[in-house]
């Protein structure tokens, strides 16, 4: 199965209700493959005329206390942003999977990671945020979509699965757990893999809040509305209140990342998603070079895991964020890191893809002269200690 | 004393944040007598809208969501495919149907969803005083039409009902409007027919367009407003049945 089909496979096992879709590349594997199986599910499946009509079916389903995704593209998702924030300031569940292409604009159908700052900044107006998954496989990505529904109903919440084109065409074997599983417990098919720190694996089968809110027809009870709008002195600002203090402790609780050999390194490379993939492989080859490298990959990219790379840059390290952008999550290491240490970038924007060789030699330039047992060949230390 | 008129109970027993003579509080009205009438308070849920009447759920006692502007019939979309045993309707105004959300209106229309429409034409933006909207007439002045609304540059009315009667995914169309009790009558009918073709579970949308008052943007009294829509407004939007 590809990464889409997968997903979407996942989200059906996740017992989602609705789908609602429109055509994009690169994520139509999800739209094509959801139109068969919720039909055969006997689930609510709707090709949309938009985007924004797409995420307010969402709205609409989720509303009355359905399961409801959508999945789009970059340009796609840039439309929805204002169903994502009426969803936010509502406080209703979804779940948006953006499968990220090059930007900005119509860019190209190329994979990238475009999209970070969009999706980790809540991405429409108003004070909120979104749960943000930046899976690095196939499995992590099908594991990561019952997860993303529970934890969309537990904080009534928009939870986005940042995937991108790479994610979504790529093949790899998959393990379609019909029975729950939110430990997540290898993201790659095969091979090494780091210590995944999180809460979650604390709290196997969420219990999940009733959802009396939900508009079901007020059959012998009083009326439920369902609005983000309180004109009221104060109401406002009372409601950004509680979704503050709901955020926090979903800072507090959701955190997931994965460390690998970070405790004796001197260089510690951090990157998401599948440019995560490329890091792991330049990393292990790097170890084998002797380099004392090693990665932190966060997999939830909000909330972010500022406390272990704040941790990991108590010690003097220098830390790598790599990325298919400019520098986005750049800046959450920078604030994490909080000036303890240098942090560098290298990135390749546009949907072009970093190689190892790229990554690896970047690490190299980066080693420290003296400090590894072996010696790199032709390094030339960027920075001077 | 023998009581002869009361209030629906689905019309809360509130005061209202509407203008004088302004028509949603009729509206309104024939909503909640539709819904108890048919006795499906309990399996109704309602859209409101962004403009004046944002607070609908401030009088109707039923379930109800407020959503973006133009968006209700995609909401409604959504809950009708996941509750088909629920009755769903929207109400919205001419700037929500006709100016933002006119992508989801036609093609909740084409795609023949079974919810029902509560469309009102008071020929401007309301909530945000008084602009020109795509229902404006000819010659109308408006806070964006201040030498009157002229076809060349900023179009003619939009006609609502007769550009959706053409979709085979429409099944009951009607004009109707509330300018004296006669025609307030109608409306309650066509209100009524649009949620029982619901109850019924007819393949399609309903749509009922109410020719409703904006005393306070037409700068009028709201007795010369009916007289207005009587007189002036309904030879742009005529009255009728378009369809079903």
């Amino acid at each position: 199965m590809c990464g889409n089909e997968a997903l979407a496979e996942a989200a059906v096992i996740a017992g989602v209700d609705a789908y609602f879709g429109y055509p994009i590349t690169p994520q139509n594997e999800i739209t094509a493959y959801m139109s068969r199986r919720m039909a055969e599910e006997g689930r609510v499946f709707v090709q949309c005329e938009s985007e924004l009509a797409a995420i307010n079916m969402v709205f609409g389903a989720s509303a009355t206390g359905k399961r409801a995704m959508t999945s789009s593209s970059s340009p796609g998702i840039s439309l929805m942003q204002e169903g994502i924030s009426y969803l936010s300031g509502a406080e209703l569940p979804a779940v948006v999977v953006n499968v990220m292409r090059g930007g900005p604009g119509l860019g190209n159908i190329a994979p990238s990671q475009g999209d970070y700052f969009q999706a980790t900044r809540g991405g429409g107006h108003g004070d909120y945020r979104t749960i943000v998954f930046g899976p690095c496989g196939v499995q992590e990505l099908v594991d990561c979509m019952p997860l993303a529904f529970d934890l969309a109903d537990q904080y009534r919440m928009t939870v986005v699965v940042l995937a991108d084109g790479i994610l979504g065409q790529m093949m790899e074997p998959v393990v379609l757990d019909p029975v729950r599983n939110p430990t997540m417990p290898n993201p790659y098919a095969s091979g090494q893999k780091g210590k995944i720190s999180n809460g979650v694996e604390k709290k196997p089968g969420r219990k999940l809040p009733p959802k009396d809110w939900a508009l079901t027809g007020a059959q012998d009870r009083e009326q439920n509305i369902v609005r983000s709008l309180w004109l009221k002195e104060g109401a406002l600002e009372e409601l950004n209140y509680k979704l503050q203090a709901k955020y926090k402790e979903v800072e507090k609780n959701e955190v997931l990342c994965e460390e690998y050999q970070v405790e004796d390194s001197e260089i510690v490379v951090v990157a998401y998603g599948v440019a995560a993939r490329i890091v792991r492989s330049a990393v292990i080859k790097a170890r084998q070079e002797g380099i004392k490298v090693g990665w932190i990959r966060p997999i939830t990219l909000w909330p972010f895991p500022t406390e272990q790379i704040s941790r990991a840059a108590n010690e003097f390290r220098i830390f790598l964020t790599v990325e298919m952008s400019l520098g986005q999550m750049l800046e959450d290491v920078k604030l994490a890191v909080a000036g303890k240490a240098p942090v560098l970038f290298y990135g390749r924007p546009g949907g072009e893809i970093p190689t190892v060789e790229q990554v690896l030699g970047k690490i190299r330039q980066l080693t420290i002269p003296g400090s590894s047992k072996r010696k790199v060949k032709n390094a030339k230390p960027k920075i001077k200690v | 004393m023998k009581t002869v008129f009361t209030r629906t109970p689905t019309l809360k027993d509130c005061p209202t944040h509407y203008c004088p003579g302004c028509g949603h509080g009729i509206v309104h009205r024939l909503i909640a007598e539709t819904i108890d009438e048919l006795g499906i308070r309990g399996r109704t849920i309602g859209i409101a809208p962004v403009g004046c009447a944002v607070l609908a759920y401030d009088y109707l006692d039923v379930d109800m969501v407020e959503v973006a502007h133009g968006r209700p019939p995609a909401v409604a979309t959504g809950m009708k495919r996941t509750n088909p045993d629920k009755i769903i309707f929207s109400y919205q105004g001419d700037g929500d149907l006709a100016a933002i959300g006119t992508a989801e209106i036609i093609h909740a229309a084409h795609r023949g969803e079974q919810i029902a429409v509560i469309f009102i034409n008071n020929a401007v933006f309301g909530m945000t005083g008084g602009q020109m909207a795509p229902t404006t007439v000819l010659g109308q002045v408006t806070a964006t039409t201040q030498q009157g609304r002229k076809a060349v540059g900023e179009g003619y009315p939009l006609q609502v009902c007769e550009l959706l009667a053409v979709l085979p995914g429409a099944i009951y169309i009607e004009r109707c409007s509330v300018y004296n009790p006669a025609q307030i009558r109608k409306a309650k009918k066509a209100v009524k027919h649009a949620f029982e073709l619901q109850l019924d579970g007819a393949q399609g949308l309903s749509l009922v367009e109410v020719l409703s008052p904006c005393p306070t943007y037409w700068r009028m009294t709201p007795a010369k407003a009916m007289e207005w829509i009587e007189k002036e407004m309904t030879k742009a939007f005529p009255l009728g049945c378009f369809k079903g």
